[in-house]
């Protein structure tokens, strides 16, 4: 079963190389990982897709959580959550299908960003079936190039501010201890 | 030398700063090697109070500085230069993580600015040490130094130790920073060490335990650690429950203990094999269940709730499932558990079939015929009164001087136990006899393992470090031999080493260890007095029987009961 972490980071050179040796050494499946600095420039957050059972997984966030550089991790599949990711794909485009893409386009209320001659780059934002279905969409038109972000999430509701508050008082601790 | 600035805050160069941070932190002896990357830092030891031990090798100061560690229980420091000096460190920084063993390794690197361009003397070693270490440095800012080495100790030696790394650019050890005070705060907000253990993990293991009719504690490395080898023995006799231990834990129960079982594992005893697979209730104490001590998964304590206790939380779970995990300080979970054990048991049944696994199979060589590197060890042990501290290389010879040379102190037998590294045994006796300079310390080697770190003899004799070096000489890579006789027809494929081997007793004349050679049963007391009485460095050659076994050994994969036991 895919899993989604939200790990939050020291925002310091080496850390991304820190998670992802980790998961390389140990031998576990990263879907997606998606990494961006937060509203305290110290800290940067990561989300992480990772594919496994219940034991391969509780491994992973034990031995995330055993790296120095990670703050606070949390696996929020279960929880509910805002979960995003962007993607562009560069579509084969004639004159005579545009109209047609243009409406799959509308439906997925996805934007078209660049226009050529003969392709256009269309911007989508959505969860993974969202994106998944968008490409399938418009893959018989020939898609030319795709980059997709990875995952990114944030758990709902209030729970975020709590996340923070711990933040600080950790900082607190650490200040003190 | 500080650089007053009239009546301002000094300033410290990064090299000044090393050194005060050392002294700080404790530090009375390093282990190191220079080379142009560290040559600043190098001028400011020249003359420090803090004792640098030149060792012949990288390997070897990071193995002595590993050896000094495991005996004295504080933390091991050794310095390398940049490149080439750093990457010869990397098997001791292995071995130190596998063993969870508290280091703190300075390396040299290239200037900040010349970082990334392949410069001479260049190596990532930041990035090469990522899954070695239990975290690693590289100083950007000689503001930061200080704080790094503060974090660089408290890392290494809390919670789970480990060996810690910080890479330091040669123009940081130049420039100048102030340091108002040491140690400067720390900032670590993602480390946290759970030493508490949960009560009502406790409470249910306690009653586990007061419910078990065939309990068995099975105490590893981390018993040692955190010190708990008194609690340990506390719980045993109040509960009446045997013992049994891995290789890294030897030492954390008295092997003469009537309570005592064995070593567990692929050439565990019979006794302690057997106990694991009988027993209806497992204490894991400080153990990670490697593969060479559970043999086949599926069938290891398959009759016994388990209860783990560990202080890295990522180790619960992950080889064994546990029923009762406990995270948290081996001592203060054992002190938990007698507290919450007010009641003395006994288990005479359990006991006594342990007793008659003990009887039926005990350790056994056949002492009639040849010099059997056995009775090397035992005489060793008889010689010693078995308080000798003793440090192991790897192979055969390792696995004897376990099963024949039992220790009743924790920090008195050291050995490279998750890596199994040959090299280690003299460089960790030299770490050994500079942490305990009044103790015997005695180096068990083998012929291919010795010359791994032979030249290591150089820095025993410069430093008249009076290590014994007692050298079981198969003239085989004896366990890959041994190997190759159970599992491959007896195709003894390069691992005879007879033909090339030096002679050993010149090779150690030539550094100026005087030395003897053994090959009759008849010289080998003498010999081992000889070595024991001088006051200096000692190296015994012994001949023994060149294709003695292991015995008895679980074939890897197998289960502890699919034991080959011999004749
Ligand atoms: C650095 C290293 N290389 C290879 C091995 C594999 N190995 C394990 S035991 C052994 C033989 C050791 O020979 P020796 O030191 O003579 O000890 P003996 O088994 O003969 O007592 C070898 C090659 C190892 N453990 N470490
Ligand atoms: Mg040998």
């Amino acid at each position: 079963m895919k899993h989604t972490l939200a790990v939050l980071v020291e925002n310091k050179p080496g850390v991304l190389t820190r998670v992802a040796g980790l998961f390389a050494r140990r031998g576990y499946n990263i879907e997606s990982l998606a990494v961006g600095p937060t509203e305290n420039p110290s800290v940067s957050r990561m989300t992480i897709v990772v594919e496994g059972d219940d034991h391969t997984i509780e491994q992973v966030c034990k031995q995330l959580h055993k790296l120095i550089d990670v703050i606070k991790l949390s696996d929020i599949t279960q929880d509910p959550h805002v979960g995003r990711e962007l993607v562009l794909i560069k579509v084969n485009a004639e004159p005579h299908v545009r109209g047609e893409i243009m409406q799959i386009v509308e439906v997925f209320r996805a934007r078209i960003v660049d226009i050529a001659r003969d392709s256009l780059i269309v911007e989508a934002t959505g969860d993974e079936d969202k994106i998944n279905a968008i490409e399938a969409a418009l893959r018989p038109f020939g898609i030319r190039e795709l980059a997709r972000t990875g995952k990114i999430a944030l758990v709902r509701g209030s729970r975020g501010k709590v996340l923070e508050a711990d933040l600080s008082e950790q900082e607190n601790v650490s200040q003190t201890g | 030398m500080a650089i007053g600035d009239c009546g301002a805050k000094s300033k410290l160069t990064g090299s000044q700063i090393i050194i005060k941070a050392l002294q700080e932190e404790g530090v009375d002896t390093v282990f190191g090697y220079p080379g142009g990357a560290v040559l600043p830092l190098y001028d400011e030891l020249y003359g420090a109070k803090i004792r640098h031990i030149l060792t012949r090798h990288e390997q070897g100061a990071v193995h002595a500085a590993d050896g000094y560690a495991r005996v004295s229980g504080r933390p091991g420091v050794c310095i390398a230069t940049s490149g080439p000096g750093a990457t010869n460190l990397i098997t001791g920084i292995t071995n130190a993580f596998m063993d969870s063993v508290p280091l703190v390794v300075l390396t040299g690197q290239v200037g900040v600015g010349m970082i990334g361009r392949d410069s001479f003397q260049e190596a990532d070693i930041t990035g090469i040490t990522m899954p070695i270490t239990k975290h690693n440095f590289l100083v950007r800012d000689v503001n930061e130094l200080a704080g790094i080495m503060h974090e660089a100790f408290y890392i290494a030696t809390t919670g789970r130790p480990g060996p810690v790394v910080v890479d330091i650019p040669k123009d940081i050890t130049t420039q100048t920073a102030v340091v108002e005070r040491y140690p400067p705060p720390l900032n670590l907000r993602g480390y946290r060490v759970c030493r508490e253990p949960h009560p009502l993990q406790i409470l249910q293991a306690a009653r586990s335990i007061a419910r078990a009719e065939r309990p068995l504690l099975f105490a590893g490395g981390g018993v040692i650690t955190s010190g708990a080898h008194e609690e340990l023995k506390a719980l045993a006799e109040k509960q009446d429950i045997p013992v049994i231990i891995t290789m890294m834990g030897k030492g954390a129960f008295p092997e003469d203990h009537p309570l005592f079982v064995g070593m567990v594992g692929m050439h565990g005893t019979v006794a302690a094999n057997y106990a694991v697979g009988e027993c209806d209730l497992l204490i894991g104490i400080g153990v990670r269940f490697d593969d060479r001590v559970t043999g086949k998964l599926d069938k290891f304590a398959s009759k016994a709730r388990i209860i783990h206790i560990d202080i890295d939380a990522a180790e619960i779970g992950k080889n064994v499932p546990a029923h009762i995990p406990i995270v948290g300080d081996a001592r203060l979970a054992l002190r938990a558990l007698l507290d919450n054990l007010p009641r003395p048991a006994v288990h005479p049944d359990w006991r006594a079939r342990i007793r008659a696994w003990q009887e039926e199979h005990p350790l056994h060589y056949d002492r009639n015929c040849g010099l059997k590197p056995q009775w090397v060890i035992e005489e060793l042990h008889r010689l010693t009164g078995g308080e000798a501290i003793v440090s192991t290389d790897v192979g055969q010879h390792q696995m004897w001087a376990v099963q024949y040379y039992p220790v009743k102190r924790p920090r008195s037998f050291i050995s490279s136990g998750g890596l199994g590294a040959m090299g280690f045994g003299v460089p960790a006796a030299m770490g050994a006899q500079l942490a305990r300079p009044e103790a015997t310390v005695v180096a068990i080697t083998g012929d291919g393992s010795f010359q791994m770190n032979s030249q290591e003899l150089a820095t025993i004799s410069f430093y008249r470090l009076p290590v014994k070096i007692i050298l079981l000489d198969n003239g085989y890579l004896g366990m890959v031999r041994q190997w190759q006789e159970f599992f491959f027809d007896r195709r003894y494929s390069y691992s005879d080493l007879a033909a090339g081997n030096p002679d050993f007793v010149k090779l150690a004349e030539a550094y100026g260890v005087p030395a003897v050679r053994v090959t009759e049963v008849s010289q080998l007391t003498e010999a081992l007095e000889t070595a024991l009485e001088h006051k200096g460095p000692f190296l015994v050659d012994v001949k023994v029987d060149r294709e003695e076994n292991v015995l008895p050994m679980v074939p890897p994969g197998a289960h502890l009961r699919e034991m080959i036991v011999g004749g």
